[in-house]
């Protein structure tokens, strides 16, 4: 409060600076109470009337329906919750792969961009250009049918050393049995390994990480960009070699710029894996959708969906405003 | 419902008015449905769209098979006019909510009759008369050496989500003892192609519509569908529990195809019937059933000749049969339990009386 103002007994109500701001949040606050709380009536009174209200007991029921794949032990004779479970963690598994290999592409090309090596910068450029302007819902369409599913079978699969990729599965060299290093094997045309990735998952993790990480390379770039030119020539003088600068010198100082950047980053790759039933990955969308098929649950199928997305979101959130604030300026 | 004060006092006036319309026209036929069917003066009818023989686009545009003919036949019995239906392309997960939501006002989309999308406290849908009934087959390329379900074990499998076929399918396999692998896509195209580019060594849904896909495939005779029938599918169409009248007038409408056939009425003979009716007081059935005499048609607040005027728009269920899915296509199916109930088939219309 600034001296000139008068004293607050002579002030009306509606001048006075304690009353106005408050009073115009509680009307702020009142209008968004009544909006919701008719929007939930309506959907209670309406649901009523057509004698389907909100239940959770058919979780328990057996689900009925089998999974392509699932990280938990599951038969079709388990309850539906079981099921969803199932999905939620292949959308984990996916999205937390995914963070990881869209983080590391994203910062090796966002920084390809200040390489002296024109090819790779111009490389690194285009590729952000491509990706990042076509529909992912298109890139994950062409990587499973286009990509994936004309990966050849048997002894004709592609062998990498330690990657067997076939269109049966992704085959990985693992620890087996008593932490021995085991390589796939092909045995009687089918390839084994301690490993194996359906292609409808590689398909899923490539398209999420090639996507993301275009736009995480601009993130990194414009990160990178933000700290002073003099930084890199004074790091130069000292004979530091330009890799050695990125790491030590610029890098902790773009990543103030970088970490705010990349959040929304991951929460859009979050949400984005629920572009699964593109290419046949069991996900927590693709099982919900199954589920709400059989049990005719829709509005309590569609409010665990949205109840599931914004908790790994918030996570992610909350990870990384952790992240932000460890790598800030301390003042001290 | 909150309401603005104005408009509460509007809405019973206009309900008021829209009963008042009704009763006057429909002789008594209280149906919210029919009115606004009426009122908007065409039939809003979701089908597949993609399937050979059941309902297919045509390049002009056109939509033609099963399905689609009993959209037709239903817009003819209330408007004298099989091309007053708005088409609208529905997924099999889309199906029930369009439905439910009065975006389509007729489901005739290759759907099977199941308790739970009966049921009240389940999709809460109204079922007409069943018009195919099919089973679920499996399909398999004939070069793989697959002779029947137990070859499928701890195979990939592919199947269309959110279709009883995904249930029958988990049932079987439980059946036998037989692990798997569902991979699951949220369209048929999809599917197929997943299948096709070879990821699933079979491809699982109802019989008629393997038949239907495979007639698109590279090379057909490629494919061949296993001899064991997984599930009963009864395809039916729907319309929603809360509106009996309007359920009433589709359900008539596909018994009168049906009673068509038994009576040997045709496309080609319809007119001559009617002709012979008029003149004949005797044949009391036949002008009952025409609606020459007695008041069918005003009961389910129809016009009193709608089963001349479904006739004449697509022919009785034999010749809608023979002509979408039967020798008259490329499907060729058998009519097998499709038959008219005196072949020994399922088809079986109540009297009309």
């Amino acid at each position: 409060m600034g001296p000139s103002l008068r004293p607050a007994a002579t002030t009306p109500w509606w001048r006075n600076r304690r009353v106005v701001p408050f009073a115009v949040q509680a009307a702020a606050g009142l209008v968004v109470l009544v909006v919701v709380a008719f929007l939930l009536g309506n959907l209670v009174r309406n649901l009523t009337a057509a004698g389907l209200l909100l239940s959770w007991s058919w979780l328990d029921n057996p689900a009925g329906f089998d999974l392509a794949e699932s990280s938990i032990p599951f038969s079709a004779s388990q309850p539906y919750w079981l099921a969803l479970l199932a999905g939620l963690v292949n959308t984990l598994k996916v999205v937390v792969v995914g963070l990881v290999g869209a983080t590391l592409l994203g910062t090796a090309v966002g920084s390809a961009a200040f390489s002296s090596n024109g090819l790779l910068k111009r490389l690194a450029r285009s590729y952000v250009e491509l990706v990042r302007n076509i529909p992912l819902l298109l890139q994950l369409v062409f990587w499973y049918f286009v990509v994936f599913l004309a990966l050849p079978n048997g002894v004709n699969a592609i062998q990498l050393p330690g990657l067997v990729l076939a269109k049966s599965g992704l085959y990985l060299g693992w620890f087996g049995e008593g932490w021995q290093w085991q390589l796939p094997q092909l045995t009687d045309g089918v390839w084994q390994a301690p490993l194996r990735l359906s292609v409808e998952f590689g398909a899923l993790l490539t398209g999420l990480v090639v996507y993301t990480a275009a736009f995480i390379a601009e993130v990194v770039r414009g990160g990178i960009a933000a700290v002073p030119q003099g930084q890199w020539e004074a790091a130069r003088s000292l004979g530091f070699s330009p890799l050695v600068t990125l790491r030590r010198i610029v890098m902790p100082q773009a990543l103030r710029v970088i970490v705010p950047g990349l959040n929304s980053q991951y929460i859009s790759l979050a949400k984005n894996s629920s572009l699964a039933v593109a290419c046949g990955y069991t996900d927590l969308y693709s099982v919900a959708e199954t589920t709400l098929n059989q049990t005719g649950r829709a509005v309590e199928v569609v409010v665990l969906l949205l109840g599931s997305y914004l908790v790994i979101d918030l996570l992610i959130s909350a990870l990384m405003n952790g992240l932000n604030a460890a790598v800030q300026l301390k003042e001290r | 419902m909150v309401r603005f004060p104005r408009l509460a006092a509007v809405v019973p006036v206009l309900t008021a008015l829209v009963l008042v319309g009704c009763a006057s026209e429909d002789g008594g036929v209280q149906s919210q449905k029919l009115a606004t069917i009426k009122g908007r003066g065409t039939v809003v009818c979701g089908v597949d769209g993609k399937l050979t023989g059941f309902s297919f686009v045509a390049p002009d545009g056109s939509y033609s098979g099963l399905d689609v003919d009993v959209c037709k036949a239903v817009a003819a019995a209330l408007f004298g006019d099989p091309a007053k239906v708005d088409y609208r392309d529905l997924n099999s997960s889309e199906r029930f909510a369009a439905l439910a939501s009065g975006e389509v006002d007729l489901l005739s989309r290759n759907t099977t009759l199941t308790l739970s999308r009966d049921a009240s406290g389940g999709n809460g849908l109204s079922f007409a008369p069943t018009t195919f009934y099919d089973g679920q087959g499996v399909m398999v390329p004939a070069a793989s050496g697959i002779k029947g379900l137990k070859d499928l074990a701890g195979k990939p499998i592919c199947v269309e989500s959110g279709t009883t076929t995904e249930l029958n399918l988990a049932d079987r396999m439980r059946e036998i003892n037989a692990a798997y692998t569902p991979l699951k896509f949220q369209t048929a195209d999809q599917t197929y192609s997943a299948y096709l580019q070879g990821r699933c060594v079979a491809v699982t849904s109802d019989r008629s519509q393997l038949a239907a896909k495979r007639t698109g495939f590279p090379t057909p005779a490629a494919h061949t569908l296993l001899p064991e029938v997984l599930s009963k599918e009864p395809l039916t169409p729907a319309t929603v529990n809360a509106d009996p009248g309007w359920a009433d007038a589709v359900r008539w409408t596909i018994y009168a195809l049906m009673q068509a056939e038994e009576l040997g009425i045709t496309q080609a003979n319809v007119a001559a019937k009617v002709v012979e009716a008029k003149a004949n007081p005797n044949l009391a059935d036949l002008r009952r059933f025409l609606g020459v005499e007695g008041d069918f048609g005003n009961q389910l607040g129809l016009p009193p000749d709608f089963v001349v005027k479904a006739i004449t728009a697509v022919g009785n269920y034999g010749e809608v049969f023979e002509r979408n899915v039967g020798n008259g296509s490329k499907l060729k199916l058998e009519r097998g339990l499709n038959r008219q109930w005196k072949e020994g088939g399922l088809i079986y219309s109540p009297p009309f009386r």
